[in-house]
């Protein structure tokens, strides 16, 4: 990690989130199910970095973004986005401040209004939140389409008549209408094709650096995440199992689940493939309904002990900045891996 | 390489045309290519270049009307599968050729059980009784590795993750025992972990049924660890074909390069330094827009000529066993 980076003021700080959703009940007798989608989950993002979040689908790495910007309820915790207390928010004074927080989704082609023009669809959030007059929005349409690479005269143009790409990057425009402070990047490149995706990557990356951007990155694509974050943290079913920078998390992996991850993304590079020992995981993740007591990854942990089955494992600091709930890994980062491996 | 092993499935000179309002689109122009015995030839491109027209070509599951099979032919055990009568080709279809489609939440019935799914695969080709499908189904189950079979072969499919059903997907293709599984993007719709799972699956049944294998995926991890030989394509033409670790480390085309180039790999030690990623400029042409004449790939190629533009480049070989359709190739031979 560098000196500068290390330096920068904290933008946002989430403590003990925990959102729960409450199902139907299977019978009119019988108490609702909770899934507990987000579980105590902790962390903070400095400004101008990218915080990325990676896991399997369902292990509430969506749902942890949703809630931060708003988007979902909060059951319990705490959000600041610098002085502001996010959590506390409500009403009138939530919309006002979601001029700081944007988010740029997934899908480019359910995520705009196929009957509006794509100026209007980056002008409607300064209309919404009632930022600058007539001309001075049409100035920042005009502004932003240039500053994602569009024509300012595409404005006039419907979605479909945008390629994926390009749709994708009307959703990065509106996204940096209000001048956003934390933009929550919700796997902004995986429903683009391959030879897209790397004019998304370069694009968020140029206006991160021109602007200051923070951004909140969700990928499942961990060579993605490896080339846009800063710093990662790994989820499993609602927590954090493990948090590092990019550099630490990558070379030196010490919960079981990361390896497993990191293992099984199939790679075209043969350093990749020799360094490895495969980990391969078998079943799927147990249901969040229910979640096991103990260490959530237990029951698909090729290392699993009975003390991980009794006792949930805290997230201890292991080296500078890096963070593993893990029974296994000892206080100076000797792994499962390491040890049965040597 | 001396004895070329003979191929199970030829492809030669394939077009398959759609005809729409906007005019006739050759959605695959001239395809042709071979998969040897035991292979697992990959099909790599964006989306738009044709990978799953051919996988629907190879089995006639083009749909007619908007779609035809304008031309060329397709040859399996001495037989071009473009003559065959549709009673032919039903016999050939989930027996000896047989396809896991991209979408294991779609392509399964949602109101039969996968039990009764899979015995519908195996009493379409073989006279069983009921009772002997269903109890093959239930070793079919075993095979993939489902857990607890007995039990899940009464289960309807949204009882399933994505990865049972893909093994259900799978458990249906091999019940026939089939000599070439062609693979449409099966690890798309899931999670690496679970792609994990199912790509070792898939290996292990290749081997265990001495299948062929036609892998279509636009992930070159994919096609590194499964994958012995690669074609690529683009707007329904081949551009490359090479073996694969030819492929990675001697590309020629220059969109294979940009293919490559385009993602960022997973390093074993990430770089301090992240340059920008390299970027592969426009899209793919819709079909219908391209002029005939010239590569098609030259609106987007960095090194296109004015030659490029106006003749297309013939494959041409690199080494044993690699062509690229490029013209710098012959550029570079000739100088």
């Amino acid at each position: 990690m560098n000196g500068v980076a290390a330096d920068q003021e904290t933008l946002l700080r989430v403590a003990d989130l925990k959102v729960h959703f409450q199902q139907k009940k299977p019978h009119p007798l019988a108490a609702a199910p909770v899934v507990h989608a987000v579980d105590g989950v902790s962390f903070e993002v400095r400004r101008g970095t990218t915080f990325g979040l990676v896991g399997e689908s369902g292990s509430g790495k969506t749902t942890t973004a949703l809630a931060v910007i708003r988007l979902v309820h909060i059951t319990a915790g705490q959000v600041k986005l610098g002085e502001i207390d996010i959590g506390a928010l409500e009403g009138s004074e939530l919309r006002r401040q979601r001029r700081h927080m944007q988010i740029i989704f997934q899908d480019p082609y359910s995520s705009l209004n196929p009957r509006v023009r794509a100026g209007a669809i980056v002008r409607e959030p300064l209309e919404q939140l009632g930022m600058g007059d007539r001309a001075g929005r049409d100035e920042r349409v005009a502004e932003l389409f240039r500053h994602v690479g569009l024509r300012p005269e595409q404005q006039a143009l419907f979605p479909h008549q945008f390629s994926g790409g390009q749709r994708q990057r009307i959703g990065v425009a509106r996204a940096l209408a209000t001048n956003p402070e934390l933009i929550v990047c919700d796997e902004p490149v995986s429903a683009l094709d391959v030879a897209i995706q790397a004019q998304i990557l370069n694009l968020l990356r140029g206006l991160q650096e021109e602007f200051g951007l923070t951004y909140l990155f969700i990928s499942h694509d961990l060579g993605v995440v490896q080339y846009m974050c800063d710093e990662i943290a790994v989820m499993y079913l609602g927590q954090i199992v493990e948090q590092a920078d990019r550099i630490s998390l990558f070379t030196e992996a010490l919960h079981p689940y990361t390896w497993a991850l990191l293992s099984a993304v199939p790679s075209a590079d043969p350093e990749v493939r020799d360094k490895r020992d495969r980990i391969r995981l078998v079943g799927d993740p147990p249901s969040p309904i229910d979640p096991p007591p103990g260490c959530r990854f237990a029951s698909r942990c090729p290392f699993a002990q009975a003390q991980c089955t009794s006792e949930t494992p805290a997230l201890r600091q292991i080296r500078d900045g890096h963070t593993v709930a893990c029974h296994l890994v000892s206080d100076d980062g000797v792994t499962p891996m390491r040890r049965s491996a040597g | 390489m001396t004895t070329e092993p003979t191929p199970v499935l030829e492809v030669r000179a394939l077009e398959t045309c759609f005809f729409t309002d906007a005019g006739t689109v050759g959605a695959v122009d001239g395809l042709t290519f071979s998969i040897r015995k035991g292979d697992t030839l990959a099909l790599v491109g964006e989306s738009g270049c044709g990978k799953s027209v051919t996988a629907l070509s190879i089995l006639r599951l083009v749909p007619d009307p908007p779609g035809r099979i304008a031309g060329g032919e397709i040859v399996f055990e001495g037989r071009d599968l473009l003559r065959l009568s549709s009673r032919e080709m039903r016999r050939i279809r989930g027996n000896a050729i047989s396809m896991v489609f991209q979408d294991p939440m779609t392509s399964l019935n949602p109101v039969f059980t996968i039990g009764d799914q899979i015995s519908e695969a195996i009493q379409t080709h073989e006279s069983v009784p009921r009772r002997t499908a269903w109890r093959r189904s239930v070793e079919l189950l075993e095979l993939v590795r489902m857990p607890d079979p007995h039990r899940r072969v009464h289960d309807y499919p949204h009882r399933l993750s994505g990865g049972m059903r893909q093994r259900v997907m799978m458990a249906m293709a091999v019940a026939c025992g089939p000599k070439i599984l062609i693979a449409d993007e099966p690890t798309t719709a899931l999670d690496v972990t679970i792609q994990a799972q199912v790509l070792t699956l898939l290996d292990r049944l290749k081997r265990e049924f001495g299948m062929t294998v036609l892998l279509i995926t636009h992930d070159l991890g994919v096609v590194a660890e499964w994958a012995n030989r690669v074609v690529v394509m683009y707007a329904g033409r081949k551009v490359e074909d090479a073996p694969v670790d030819e492929m990675l480390t001697n590309p020629k085309h220059p969109y294979t390069r940009g293919l490559i180039a385009c993602v960022p790999h997973l390093q074993a030690v990430p770089s301090a330094e992240r340059p920008p990623l390299t970027e592969v400029p426009g899209v793919v042409p819709s079909i219908v827009e391209l002029g005939r004449g010239g590569c098609p790939f030259a609106p987007r190629c960095a090194q296109a000529m004015a030659r490029c533009r106006e003749q297309m480049p013939p494959p041409t070989a690199v080494v044993e066993g690699h062509q690229a359709a490029c013209w710098l190739l012959e550029e570079a031979t000739e100088a």
